[in-house]
């Protein structure tokens, strides 16, 4: 394998000495470009309370194209579909080297807070969010509970 | 940074000093091509031009511009681009309108309100201070670092990565955005040519730029023959036809082969549906019909006419009178109830429907029939040039034996004509005019046949001087008939005679 440059390392070294609160992210031992995260369930949101699992990869030509992201831990959210990918910007058309991995665990956890079901990935779900929402929000909890706190 | 715009282009224009050019080219198409274009494009000019051509007509556009609104030149290209190339409207804008408001939705900082101390204290920074490149993170000398105006700076071989990745991968020339997150400021060109390295990275850059400067300007058009780089400029749009050097002659309105005598709308309409129901349809008329109680449609699969409709209604019923199975008793191969009072319902209902798909297979067969034929041109004019040889070897001159490549120039616009006009047919509703369009159709159609029959079989060593005379008085004859029906067809689009069926 290639040389790990040096933002990979400078970035992972920065995020273990300053870790955003609430999110964690841990480099795997065989592989520094895959990460192990773990983001707490925001405060005043249906995912409060859960510990949810993700994975990140750093792809060859990152930062030039954004990191792959997914959650592992199953979760009920409109702009999250089963298989755990997200539906966010940042993610796609609008990912700018600048960004790093803090900045898109952050706008991760924001989505947690703020769920858009006008820019569904997970339709059944957005549909509810959208016509029931209160119903809707007793699932992500029912989810989180069944799914997110187990340990 | 003002005078760099030439940069992107340098390397390209060398080639094409002589300005007298353009006007030449447009002489040429018509010299080169004698045939009948003349009656078609007399009132409609148009030039040719080259790849290297295109990007000059760009520049021209931008200093245009220059010389009446003073803001950089690459400025001008993304103001441009985001008009599509409509001078007139950008000017409006310009004089008319916000112009911060402009600047803004156009993605570039204004030229007179920027704050252009970032650019000007560039020297003035000491040359052992460092910045941290926020791609990169490395820690680098504050000349190693550059950006456009909104003032977000990254080191110039992070830049030039960016750019790469956004052209080569992404396939991204006009709209290139600032590399910092959220910022939508566009890189102009002269940044673009400064940052990147690779000559390869940037021939496609340019190609980018000038297929968008083609593609959004409405005046301009690539010749859509596959191996032709030129594009068509004309004064106004319209549907009309052009021909290209290469020799291809389409509409330049909607870019599709001459279709005189039907309109683009038609034609586009035709060949969506052309596309849609194709191979399917004609398999569908042979092969299914559908089931007289609940319309499914239901193949034959075997020898035998005792069909059961496979959806949940369970019918039986005959395949060739399609009226209730139960009478038939036995006769599993044959039927013998064709003119039952029942089967003949059952089958008027299934005529309706089967009429639509009947009437448009009718034009569709037709039409394709006349393309089918098109498509033999190279091989006829090549015959027919041995066949030219050959008589020359007889005593005749080779102008006495022209006649024959102008039969078969005459040949292909017949077809090229009869192909269109089905199209124009189907979605003609019937009244007197219509009646006479069909007659001029089968006239010109039997007369076509007729020369193409001449021209693939008749002639030989031994009859040639005869068959001169009467190769000669069809052509004609054909030409004159194709012209009388598109100067009725063109009549009723200015007397309103047609009516369609939609
Ligand atoms: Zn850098
Ligand atoms: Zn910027
Ligand atoms: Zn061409
Ligand atoms: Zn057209
Ligand atoms: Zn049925
Ligand atoms: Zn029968």
């Amino acid at each position: 394998m290639a040389a790990l440059p040096r933002r990979i390392i400078k970035e992972t070294q920065r995020l273990m000495q300053e870790p955003v609160p609430g999110i964690s992210a841990v480099p795997d031992e065989t592989n520094a470009r895959y990460f192990h995260v773990i983001v707490t369930g925001p405060e005043d949101s249906p995912f409060e309370g859960g510990l949810f699992k993700l994975e990140l990869f750093l792809p060859e030509d990152y930062p030039m194209s954004a990191p792959k992201v997914r959650f592992i831990t199953k979760i009920y959210h409109p702009n999250i579909d089963r298989l755990g990918r997200i539906c966010l910007d940042i993610l796609k058309d609008k990912w700018s080297p600048a960004l790093q991995i803090r900045t898109v665990l952050l706008s991760i956890q924001a989505l947690l807070s703020a769920p858009n079901p006008d820019d569904p990935l997970a339709n059944d779900v957005a549909e509810l969010w959208k016509i029931n929402e209160s119903e809707a929000i007793r699932n992500a909890k029912e989810w989180t509970r069944r799914y997110a706190m187990d340990n | 940074m003002d005078s760099e715009e030439e940069t992107l282009y340098d390397d390209i224009d060398s080639g094409n000093e002589s300005s007298g050019d353009d006007v030449d080219f447009a002489m040429d198409v018509e010299s080169s091509n004698p045939i009948e274009r003349t009656a078609d494009t007399d009132e409609y000019p148009f030039e040719v031009l080259s790849t290297e051509e295109i990007v000059q007509h760009m520049v021209d556009c931008i200093k245009d511009v220059n010389t009446v609104v003073e803001i950089p030149a690459t400025t001008t290209r993304i103001l441009l681009n985001h008009f599509k190339w409509d001078k007139e409207k950008l000017m409006e804008r310009f004089y008319d309108g916000d112009q911060e408001k402009l600047f803004t939705e156009a993605h570039v900082i204004n030229p007179f309100t920027k704050t252009s101390a970032l650019i000007k204290n560039r020297p003035q920074i000491k040359t052992n201070a460092t910045e941290e490149c926020g791609v990169c993170f490395m820690a680098l000398p504050a000349s190693m670092m550059t950006g456009l105006e909104c003032g977000h700076r990254f080191c110039t071989s992070c830049w030039g990565e960016y750019l790469t990745t956004k052209i080569m991968e992404e396939g991204v020339g006009q709209t290139i955005a600032c590399a910092a997150h959220a910022c939508d400021i566009l890189v102009d060109d002269a940044n673009v040519m400064r940052l990147i390295k690779d000559s390869k990275v940037k021939l496609k850059y340019q190609h980018l730029i000038t297929n968008s400067f083609v593609e959004c300007n409405r005046l301009l058009r690539w010749c859509p023959s596959p191996d032709c780089n030129n594009a068509i400029k004309v004064q106004y749009v319209e549907s009309k036809p052009v021909t290209c050097k290469c020799n291809h002659t389409f509409c330049f309105n909607c870019g599709e082969n001459w279709h005189d005598p039907v309109k683009c709308r038609l034609l586009r309409k035709w060949i969506k549906k052309c596309d849609d129901d194709s191979e399917t349809s004609n398999w569908i008329a042979a092969n299914t019909k559908e089931c007289p109680k609940c319309n499914v449609t239901i193949e034959k699969d075997g020898g035998c006419n005792h069909m059961i409709c496979k959806n949940s209604c369970k019918t039986e019923f005959c395949w060739v009178c399609l009226g209730p199975w139960e009478p038939h008793g036995s006769s599993w191969y044959n039927c013998n109830r064709y003119d039952e009072a029942d089967a003949k319902v059952a089958r008027d209902a299934q005529e309706k429907s089967r009429a639509a798909l009947q009437r448009y297979l009718f034009y569709c067969n037709r039409y394709m029939n006349h393309m089918q034929s098109l498509k033999f041109e190279n091989k006829l004019y090549s015959s027919v040039k041995e066949k030219m040889e050959e008589m020359q070897q007889h005593n005749m001159s080779w102008i006495e034996v022209q006649f024959l490549k102008k039969a078969v120039d005459i040949l292909c616009l017949c077809r090229q004509t009869l192909m269109y006009t089905y199209v124009f047919a189907y979605y003609l509703q019937k009244n007197n005019q219509s009646v006479i369009f069909e007659d001029n159709q089968r006239d010109l159609e039997s007369a076509t046949e007729c020369l193409s029959e001449y021209l693939e079989r008749d002639i030989t060593s031994e009859n040639l001087a005869d068959i001169k005379q009467k190769v000669q008085d069809k052509y004609r004859y054909c030409d004159s008939r194709r012209k009388v029906l598109l100067e009725h067809v063109h009549e009723g689009y200015e007397k309103d005679w047609w009516d369609y069926l939609e």
